[in-house]
């Protein structure tokens, strides 16, 4: 039996399930069952749920957001250390995003192209930080750069200071989001081989040429998708920064962490207006990944 | 530029020396440096020490807890993932591509969010809350809660690890089923069923690995009660924010064991999934 040459990714990405499926005949072919009661009882059991577990929570967050006046909403939003916290977010999307895809990038090349001993061990690493806890995260980063930590006592010598500051966020968020723009190339460029791109070196091409105008228009979409769920983690980790940041305000809080201090303030609507940003934010993501998906079938 | 000196087949495609360089180093700064300091500092702590931390009555109620509440949204997630699975792709009905948008919100949506949202439902004056709690159901500030805030984040694992193995089955066997004179219970029972077992066990996997970890959504709708609706994640963190580091040390390293364990059983329960996609 042969050994399985990636881990089954977890969503495999649109463009592997399309190639997939049209190996028996495309996805249209399969004959839907029979409608029944017991089907419509099914349908209408799962469009209920799905309301209540997920449709629900999503409407709390924007009814009690509004639920003031949009005036007061704008007052809570436009808060200093409210909007402090959309800059710091953003500006960490910014720093981490870009990083995250060139990262990617390297890894599937690496892993697709060529074959060596430990590629398997290499790809199990990149997922480690997919499976460690963001409490795990953010501790692991203390007892690195704390005064506690294993690079503590130099750092104290040389008067830099990472711990609780907007660079331990930056470096806490690039753990986590590891795995993702990866996770989605992998697949992708192995199921698409390498045989264009060894064409184009062949015909002289050199290997930036190759990836510019081969490699890239080939996993655009799918970099781009990665990018978009490793921007919606960035933005929204909160036990990994909740450690490494110390939550100063006005200073090192992101807007996840913004939105518990409001929340432990009592003040609610502050709290769920906040909250909305990043609701928003979620449901930008879902958009995009549902227009990327069908950008990668056509 | 240096070329794969491990490669059977010569490769003529360049850039093996510089996206190894990046991503050895990458790896080494971002994921296994501070893995190997958190190491070496729960390793100073001492065998005795470290095992004193770890099976103190408050760390021990912490993963009855945990355990309990992730193996609760674990039955709850593979529950609702299957319906919600085998519904998107065998039936048509209004609204379905809504839904099969949705189901992805809880990886969307901030864990911190989640968790907001929940409580602010499930509190005594909230939306489900107020029907729920004279019933003499407390699932805000109690162990439910923290049941049902775990089964949220982790709710699309079961759905998309078993949607595209629902899609791939080939219509042969089960109309050689129903040829054959079964009934559509019997065909799911005997045909569908064993075809998609391992998705789904890799996908319930998933999912309690995740609930083991939660910690934005748990913090705010668990209320934080020590021996009662404290997890572990949530020690770790009080620990920290005492300066009690020893503790908080040994916890996580505890955390992440178990993490590694369940990362060993995903990646064999997957590889048995690609075994068995292979052979049907």
């Amino acid at each position: 039996m042969r050994a399985p040459v990636t881990p089954v990714p977890l969503h495999p990405h649109p463009e592997v399930r399309a190639k997939r499926a049209s190996k028996d005949g495309g996805e249209g072919t399969r004959q839907t069952t029979k409608r029944g009661p017991w089907q419509v009882a099914l349908v209408l059991l799962a469009i209920a749920l799905s309301a209540l577990f997920l449709g629900v929570p999503l409407a709390v967050i924007f009814t009690y957001a509004f639920g003031s006046g949009i005036g007061v909403f704008w007052g809570q939003i436009t808060e200093p250390s409210t909007l402090h916290a959309i800059w710091l977010t953003v500006l960490t999307a910014i720093v981490v995003v870009p990083v995250n895809m060139v990262f990617g990038i390297c890894v599937a090349w690496l892993v697709t192209r060529f074959r060596f001993p430990g590629r398997r061990l290499l790809i199990t690493f990149v997922e480690i930080p997919f499976s460690v806890s963001p409490i795990v995260a953010g501790v692991i980063y203390l007892f690195l750069y704390g005064s506690q930590g294993l690079l503590g006592p130099f750092l104290e010598a040389h008067d830099i200071r990472i711990m609780f500051t907007v660079p331990a966020i930056f470096l806490v968020s690039l753990f986590v989001t590891c795995p993702f723009v990866a996770r989605e190339l992998i697949p992708l460029m192995e199921v698409q081989g390498s045989d264009d791109e060894e064409a184009a070196i062949s015909l002289g091409a050199t290997g930036l040429q190759t990836f510019f105008y081969i490699t890239l228009p080939n996993i655009k979409w799918a970099l781009l998708y990665g990018a978009v769920l490793c921007n919606a983690r960035v933005m929204g980790e909160f036990g990994a920064t909740s450690i490494v940041s110390g939550a100063i305000r006005g200073k090192t809080n992101t807007l996840p962490l913004q939105v518990e201090l409001l929340f432990n303030d009592y003040n609610t609507v502050g709290a769920f207006a906040a909250a909305s940003t990043l609701a928003v934010i979620a449901l930008l993501t879902l958009v995009l990944k549902y227009i990327l998906e069908r950008a990668v079938r056509q | 530029m240096f070329s794969n000196p491990f490669t059977t087949r010569k490769s003529v495609l360049p850039g093996f020396g510089i996206t190894m360089g990046v991503t050895l180093l990458y790896l080494v700064i971002i994921v296994a440096l501070p893995l190997a300091a958190m190491v070496l500092k729960t390793a100073s702590l001492g065998w005795a020490e470290f095992w004193s931390i770890v099976t103190s009555d408050r760390a021990l109620s912490t993963y009855r807890i945990t355990l309990g509440a992730a193996a609760l949204a674990t039955l709850i997630n593979a529950g609702f993932g299957l319906l919600l699975a085998w519904v998107l792709v065998r039936y048509e009905f209004p609204g379905k591509r809504l839904i099969d948008g949705l189901v992805d919100l809880p990886f969307a949506l901030p864990t911190a969010i989640a968790g907001l949202a929940l409580v602010t439902v499930f509190s005594r004056n909230g939306w489900f809350g107020q029907y729920i709690e004279p019933m003499g159901i407390k699932i805000a500030y109690a162990p439910l809660g923290i049941a049902i805030a775990m089964a949220f984040t982790s709710a699309p694992f079961v759905i998309r690890t078993v949607q595209p193995v629902l899609e791939d089955l080939s219509d042969d066997v089960e109309q050689a089923a129903e040829t054959l004179g079964a009934r559509p219970w019997q065909i799911f029972r005997h045909v569908i069923w064993p075809m998609i077992f391992p998705a789904f066990l890799a996908g319930s996997a998933l999912s309690f690995a995740r609930s083991l970890g939660e910690f934005g959504a748990i913090v705010f709708i668990s209320g934080n009660l020590p021996f009662k609706t404290e997890v572990t994640s949530l020690l770790v963190f009080i620990r920290l924010d005492e300066f009690d580091y020893p503790s908080a040390a040994a916890l996580a390293m505890v955390m992440l064991i178990v993490a590694f364990l369940m990362l060993l059983t995903t990646n064999l329960i997957q590889a048995w999934q690609l075994r068995y996609a292979e052979r049907s």
